[in-house]
């Protein structure tokens, strides 16, 4: 067990040294009296050297992409890229206020519109805002979007927006968060969208669907032509959730086959490093009709050079984020798409999609498959067969994983599958890599058989045993008791 | 598909031998199979036009170029602040941000192999709970104004009132991503006016009524000054189910007076300041802390001590019922992540700036701020906009020219002299901030650049 960094505090250790004071009038000068804080908060006083010890003993308790396969569907845990760590701590970067003149941010700005004309290319967007800071809220922005489009044409009554029962739990937040009310769409035997149910559906009050393709079974939603059509009869947008865009680069645009507004998950696609949660970069792209309604500013090129845009700013939605959204981000998703060129990224693609399919096959004899046919990016297996059998669930199966070197695959989600294990390997994993990864598995799918006791007391090896989310929950415990 | 020989194949393990091994085990003749659930005509037909692919020595040398067009606050005197700021970061910051264990995790949905991940967010909680003196914080939020924007939100729902009222002087982008949050959510937004810089409170006294959920305070204010805190809770209990939510710079809780003691519900705001460079203002996070009664309304992610099964101190992720993956559209907020790497960068800055180093931070930030705005303001021309109020790190110039005049003459000084106002609606108004980082001799070259300009 770890202690926490509070527990090495000794009154008076110093972990770092401040200049001495060259100016030194007294606070009580200065501040009021009654807005002076009384005692110090109480912060750890520990050496740089405890603070080291303490953080990186936390560190090898972590999972991470160098340390082995991390198979979470939908959530691209593919190989973060060392270059980008080092070029984008250069000090003309992470040393520029957002505040700094233009004529000194020549660099930044023009490496930023870039980016924006690269991924408009991309998508075959019209425009493209980097703004949103994550996937959640390029959602939101997009939606915000849905929103002021119809606004603007007076369509008060256009109160809905659908969306597939497959869909991420995001998308319906989302639409509540904006103020539409979401209407659930199911999906058919094929793993699509049900088109009679659709119709059935769609009406006046239609703003717009909200659609993720590649879906979130790994599946290409092949009749997104005539959803476009129905959707468009009744003047609703249709946005991409562009959680899976990884399966379609150089092969589809999405503006180019009936989206409207589309986000971009830059930590997921563009392999900038997803940080434990964070930050991440959700640029959104739209149809030329929609190009009014985008956050300010867009960045913007004149023959004197680079600049912040608000000419649009009278119809835009306003912002989403203080600044220009996440630069450091921003500028890993360039670098990538640099270093790729349009053959790296196409070629991005097709490995990611022979890699799930390749594991599919060596698994789908093991684990149940319910949609079997070829998939795109990643695919859900599930544990019916095991639960059925021997009683084991997709989440011991999981947490067995987790003594085998590996991440669990993303579980229990798509809803619409039972049991639900949804594995995206990406194409930076090795064929070996994933022959062992198949082999663990099936060595798992045994053990199901021959010892499903063990599978419940999973995992043995990991830095702790099976954690009691629901204690922590009822016995809520967020915040430390400082001794003083 | 076509052999890849001599092509450039970054990042991408297998060779095409494998390919072809993977595609017959597969049971497909080309990767064309695979894809064949793509009508042909949505797919493209040319190539994507995009620059040629670059080694790793040539993108390193693109973006070296780039670099030489920005002229970072490192190579000026900067004075600029106005919701990021300059404050020192000690090199171990970064050699822990800089760990893939941490940065190339993604959420710690699989608690067993997360506790790290798990563990700083518990740490950090309890930091800004510490520095605010809450109850409870989640694990971030995007930035400072989306957190008050949550935070609005998260009022509103919790006493089912319509409007939140905000102060003039708060910063004006806060104020446009807050109405981009709000609107469409049946939210009314009212402003109540300045007077000195600060609130008016008798105009925040007139606008209170039973419609009000929630007021806003930000301390220092957007100008730098500092808000009559302990007199905001009187005005807004005149609505007794009315929540205060105060917008704070953590660094400035070093010396004053945390939220929770002047009687607010909700503290939040931008925590880049805290170890954290300035990327041209990204990535940034806002923290959010408030009392253990609203625990189940707050947005985000929280993390929580428990148990593993054999009794072992364990981190976890708690009241996920809240969140978007399990409500769904009844979910307190559709954010689904944090700024989680930070909150670390925060976590440790805070463990190695410490108890005693936080109030020198803080201490040496206001001093030298207070020594620069005793000199420019006896420039002639110069004066301090308001100059019987007090302020924390950053202050508000009237100027004898346009500011944006002094920018540009200063620029050629190798000086940031601070944001101009005029874009906010203030006219001959320039905002200083000054941290811990200045150097008394940078504090008077500045002044010595505006006194050789003689404006007047």
């Amino acid at each position: 067990m770890s202690k926490t960094i509070f527990e090495y505090s000794s009154s008076g250790r110093k972990g770092v040294t401040l200049p001495r004071r060259d100016i030194d009038t007294p606070l009580e000068k200065m501040i009021p009296a009654e807005q002076l804080r009384q005692k110090p908060a109480r912060l750890p006083e520990v050496s740089e050297l405890d603070a080291m010890r303490h953080y990186i003993g936390l560190s090898h308790k972590n999972h991470f992409i160098e340390k082995g396969l991390y198979p979470l569907g939908s959530c691209t845990m593919k190989y973060n890229p060392k270059l980008h760590e080092a070029l984008v701590r250069h000090s003309c970067f992470n040393n520029l206020h957002p505040y700094q003149p233009e004529c000194t941010l020549q660099g930044s700005l023009e490496i930023l519109y870039d980016l924006q004309e690269a991924l408009a290319e991309i998508s075959g967007m019209h425009k493209v805002t980097l703004q949103p800071v994550a996937g959640a809220q390029g959602e939101f922005t997009g939606i915000k979007i849905v929103a002021a489009y119809h606004k603007a044409k007076g369509n008060h009554h256009k109160t809905r927006i659908i969306i597939p029962d497959s869909a991420h739990g995001t998308n319906p937040a989302t639409c509540a968060l904006v103020g539409f009310e979401p209407v659930e769409l199911k999906s058919n035997s094929r793993g699509r969208c049900d088109l009679d149910h659709l119709r059935s559906i769609v009406d006046d009050r239609t703003a717009g669907f909200m659609l993720t393709n590649p879906n979130t079974l790994g599946l290409f939603e092949d009749q997104i032509e005539e959803i476009a059509e129905i959707i468009h009869s009744v003047d609703g947008l249709i946005y991409m959730d562009g959680a899976n865009l990884n399966a379609l680069l150089g092969i589809v645009q999405p503006g180019k086959i009936g989206f409207d507004v589309m986000h971009f998950n830059l930590h997921k696609t563009f392999t900038t490093p997803h940080g434990g949660g964070g930050p991440g970069c959700g640029p959104v792209g739209v149809v030329e009709k929609l190009a009014p309604f985008l956050p300010v500013p867009m960045i913007g090129k004149n023959e004197d050079g680079y600049f912040f845009d608000y000419a649009h700013a009278e119809t835009s939605i306003g912002k989403v984020h203080t600044f220009y959204g996440n630069f450091a981000i921003q500028l890993r998703a360039y670098i990538y798409i640099m270093t790729l060129g349009a053959e790296g990224l196409r070629r991005v693609s097709e490995n990611a999609v022979i890699n799930a399919n390749y594991l599919m096959a060596l698994l789908k004899d093991h684990f149940h498959i319910q949609y079997p046919e070829y998939c795109m990016h990643e695919f859900v297996a599930d544990s019916s067969w095991q639960k059925k059998e021997y009683g084991v669930s997709t989440l011991d199966i999981a947490k067995r994983l987790l003594d085998k070197g590996y991440h669990a695959p993303t579980v229990y989600f798509p809803l619409i599958v039972p049991e639900a294990m949804m594995v995206e390997p990406t194409e930076t994993e090795s064929k070996q890599s994933l022959d062992a990864f198949a082999a663990a598995m099936i060595e798992i799918a045994q053990e199901c058989r021959e010892h499903p006791e063990l599978l419940h007391d999973a995992p043995l090896n990991t830095p702790v045993r099976r954690v009691d989310d629901v204690r922590a929950v009822k016995v809520l415990d967020p915040v430390f008791p400082i001794q003083e | 598909m076509p052999d890849t020989k001599g092509e450039k194949m970054p990042y991408i393990s297998n060779t095409d031998a494998e390919r072809r091994e993977m595609l017959a085990r597969i049971g497909v003749g080309s990767f064309a199979e695979l894809i064949a659930a793509i009508p042909e005509e949505l797919r493209l037909k040319q190539s994507l036009n995009l620059p040629e692919a670059l080694s790793e020595l040539e993108i390193s040398s693109l973006i070296h170029d780039r670099t030489c067009g920005n002229v970072c606050v490192q190579n000026a005197n900067s004075f600029l602040g106005a919701g990021v700021y300059d404050h020192f970061i000690p090199a171990a910051v970064d050699t822990i941000v800089s760990r893939p264990e941490f940065f190339t995790a993604y959420t710690p949905y699989q608690a067993e192999v997360s506790q790290g991940t798990l563990q700083y967010i518990y740490e950090y909680q309890t930091m800004i709970c510490e520095l605010t003196g809450m109850e409870i914080a989640n694990a971030s939020m995007y930035d400072g104004a989306s957190a008050i924007a949550e935070a609005i939100l998260m009022s509103l729902r919790k006493n089912k009132l319509p409007k939140a009222i905000l102060p003039a002087t708060l910063h004006p982008e806060y104020v446009k991503v807050i109405k981009a949050y709000t609107e469409g959510n049946g939210v009314e937004l009212v402003t109540f006016a300045s007077k000195d810089g600060v609130a008016d409170l008798a105009d925040l006294a007139a606008k209170m009524d039973d419609s009000v959920g929630c007021v806003v305070v930000q301390n220092p204010n957007f100008f730098g000054n500092l808000e009559p805190v302990t007199r905001f809770k009187e005005i807004v209990n005149t609505n007794p189910k009315a929540l205060l939510i105060a917008a704070v710079d953590p660094i400035s809780l070093g010396i004053l007076i945390p939220p929770a003691q002047y009687g607010a519900d909700i503290a939040v705001g931008e925590g880049q300041a805290l170890g954290n460079s300035m990327y041209m203002g990204g990535p940034l996070f806002g923290f959010f802390a408030t009392k253990l009664d609203m625990a189940r309304s707050m947005p985000g992610r929280i993390v929580g001590g428990t148990l593993d099964k054999e009794g072992k101190r364990a981190y976890a992720l708690t009241l996920q019922t809240r969140e978007q993956h399990i409500r769904r559209e009844k979910a307190t907020s559709n954010i689904c992540s944090n700024e989680s790497l930070c909150v670390l960068a925060a976590t440790v800055y805070l463990s190695l700036i410490g108890r005693e180093g936080l109030v020198e931070v803080a201490t040496q930030s206001a001093q030298k701020a207070h020594y620069l705005a005793d000199t420019l303001s006896a420039l002639p021309g110069f004066a301090l906009a308001w100059p019987l109020t007090p302020f924390f790190k950053e202050f508000t110039l009237t100027t004898p020219v346009p500011a944006e005049q002094i920018i540009r003459d200063m620029l050629n000084s190798g000086i940031y002299a601070g944001v101009d106002l005029q874009p906010f609606g203030h006219e001959r108004k320039l905002l200083v901030a000054v941290t811990e980082k200045k150097t008394k001799a940078q504090l008077d070259e500045f002044a010595d650049a505006l006194r050789e300009m003689n404006y007047e």
